[in-house]
């Protein structure tokens, strides 16, 4: 049998609302199940339910008070933000000569800046151990915020130095006729229109500080200076031998949902930052 | 396009373009010698964040120290790494366990990256076509990637749990299999459960790098195709394919690179079990949990030589696949 043109385009419409309603159930789905989870307790937790059940509360309290996740919370937010502070105020200038003049060198520093953005942690684990007990920085907050430069700061300037490219001349040109000087041209040309790549780059680079696991791991060794996903990792119930699924979906939740509104709030840039480095890369 | 030497568009233009000649020459010399200076604080910090600290680790890879006093060592030369003595083979290299995260890594690394690009194509093709409730599938997507990668090792297994996990609940329901299977504690299966998460959480990303490298795709070549009577397949194959691979090639470095250093998603999901350990947990294991920060530091090494290694092969792929793109 021939399909019509009108006909095939409704086969192929059908495929394609069939496909993309299983591939957005399968993305929100495990989120879904975790929500369902953390509001359930007692036996109901051990029962495959696929519609919400019960509302209670008390997970969110055991993980955030008891177990300290809320503690750690705060820890992550500090880290993270500082980490990224800190890296963005360095890779401006850096990006800016990258990006906008031209000089010997260039190409070499920029293929080492991508090199080390993807260096494997672990290589440099222990070098990194041997430094931060000799800034007497052992499990503090700060050998986290210093371990995390590692790769940040590859990011910021890697992205930054793309995002810089994009600029027009002309501006950079009428500056130069009026005489302004090359930390003039950064600090009043340039800052002023990257503000949205600054964010950009900034909350993708939180994101990448936020979800370490590895230094956070090995550089800390106090509850109370952990960051968020330590402490899930670890999060011990009652007894040794029973997880407190309850409770470790509940801080699962609270760790996630503040970071998937703001990725669904700057949605549209984070896709341009995440494909900008690479698509023209 | 390789990501050894990127377009240099903009930069260097600008000397050029100012008006004036008599300055030209001086302003470019000037600008050159302030980006040393500008660039200076971003090496300083480089080196010591990560240049320094590597230079050691290659340096205590070397030395028979301890974690707990890292001080006090003695040179051992290469026994880290391989020493026989009494006609036995001791050190990393004659490891098991090592060889056995070796296969883990590269096992993962290719199955999973494998999975992500087929998916992530499909994904990609399907946001690139128009249809209400587009809008949904592209929020929906950035779910996974923006869950961190320890979130997502507890939920999946929550979910992959052998009794009350939702996974074995929906095969069972569905017929799929006759008993629970024990996902995380089997051996067989427990690689497939680390690499059915890592999947989930690492599609989006490669399904948004494909879909921003179709949406560049001009759409008047896929007319003049389909006039000529080009299958989809043929469009896909002779058009889609060739103007998007330099951006795949990127997107594969990416995730290869990301998927050679796995460590947090099988710490927590198989909590680093030897079916599933990976040669960035097994370095940690040594150096962390046995306390020999020697033959930690040499695994390290031995990590950071395997990826450089396998970073090499890509940038070399790239390369002879660069000339050939621009004859196209």
């Amino acid at each position: 049998m021939k399909l019509t043109r009108k006909q095939k385009q409704n086969v192929s419409r059908v495929w394609i609302f069939a496909a993309s309603a299983l591939a957005v159930v399968i993305c929100v789905f495990p989120l879904y199940y975790a929500i369902l989870t953390s509001l359930r307790t007692g036996q109901d937790l051990f029962l495959p339910n696929y519609l919400p059940t019960t509302f209670h509360w008390d997970n969110y309290y055991t993980a955030l008070v008891q177990n300290g996740v809320g503690r750690s919370l705060l820890n992550s937010v500090v880290v993270a933000t500082v980490t990224v502070g800190a890296c963005l105020l360095v890779s401006i200038s850096g990006a800016f000569a990258l990006a906008r003049i031209r000089f010997r060198g260039q190409k070499g520093i920029l293929f080492t800046v991508l090199c080390v953005s993807m260096f494997p942690q672990v290589a440099v684990l222990s070098g990194m151990f041997e430094l931060v007990r000799f800034l007497g920085l052992y499990d503090s907050l700060g050998a986290l915020i210093l371990s995390y430069a590692t790769f940040s700061l590859p990011f910021t300037i890697w992205v930054l130095t793309t995002f810089m490219r994009n600029i027009p001349v002309e501006l950079e040109e009428a500056a130069i006729v009026d005489g302004a000087s090359l930390w003039v041209i950064i600090t009043r040309v340039f800052m002023p229109i990257l503000g949205p790549a600054l964010v950009t780059t900034g909350l993708l680079a939180f994101i990448g500080a936020w979800n370490e696991f590895m230094f956070a791991l090995t550089f800390v060794l106090s509850t109370e200076n952990r960051t968020v996903p330590v402490a899930i990792a670890l999060l011990q119930g009652a007894s040794q031998y029973e997880l407190p699924w309850g409770a470790i979906m509940a801080a699962s939740v609270t760790v996630t949902l503040p970071i998937i509104v703001l990725v669904l709030i700057f949605q549209k840039r984070i896709v341009g930052g995440l494909t900008a480095g690479a698509v023209k890369g | 396009m390789n990501p050894k030497s990127p377009p240099m568009t903009g930069v260097g233009a600008l000397p050029a373009m100012v008006p004036a000649s008599r300055g030209k020459r001086s302003l470019q010399a000037r600008r050159s010698r302030s980006a040393w200076l500008l660039v200076a604080p971003t090496l300083i910090l480089l080196a010591g964040v990560a240049g320094w600290p590597l230079v050691r680790t290659v340096f205590y890879s070397f030395t028979d120290a301890l974690l707990d006093a890292p001080h006090e060592y003695l040179f051992v030369g290469l026994a880290n790494y391989l020493e026989f003595a009494d006609g036995e083979a001791y050190g990393v290299l004659a490891d098991p366990v090592w060889w056995r995260s070796v296969r883990n890594t590269l096992w993962f690394t290719f199955v999973s990256v494998s999975m992500e690009l087929v998916l992530g194509m499909a994904l990609a093709l399907l946001m690139n076509q128009k249809f209400r409730g587009q809008g949904l599938v592209r929020t929906a997507i950035l779910v996974p990637w923006a869950i961190p990668t320890i979130v997502t090792a507890k939920m999946f297994s929550w979910m992959f749990h052998d009794q009350y996990g939702t996974i074995n609940d929906l095969l069972l329901r569905v017929g799929l299999i006759d008993a629970p299977l024990a996902w995380i504690a089997e051996p067989g299966l427990s690689m497939w459960a680390v690499v059915l998460a890592d999947v989930w959480k690492t599609v989006p990303f490669m399904a948004l790098m494909l879909l921003a490298a179709l949406q560049m795709v001009p759409s008047d070549l896929y007319e003049a195709a389909r006039v000529d009577g080009a299958s989809a397949w043929q469009r896909f194959r002779r058009i889609t394919l060739p103007l998007i691979m330099p951006a795949m090639i990127v997107a594969l470095i990416f995730r290869t690179m990301d998927a050679l250093r796995v460590f947090d998603l099988i710490y927590v999901l198989t909590s680093n079990s030897e079916a599933t350990i990976s040669i960035s947990g097994y370095a940690r294991n040594q150096m962390v949990a046995y306390q020999e920060m020697g033959v930690g530091s040499a695994a390290s090494v031995l990590v950071f030589l395997m990826v450089a290694g396998v970073a090499a092969v890509f940038l070399r792929i790239g390369r002879f696949s660069e000339p050939r793109e621009k004859q196209s």
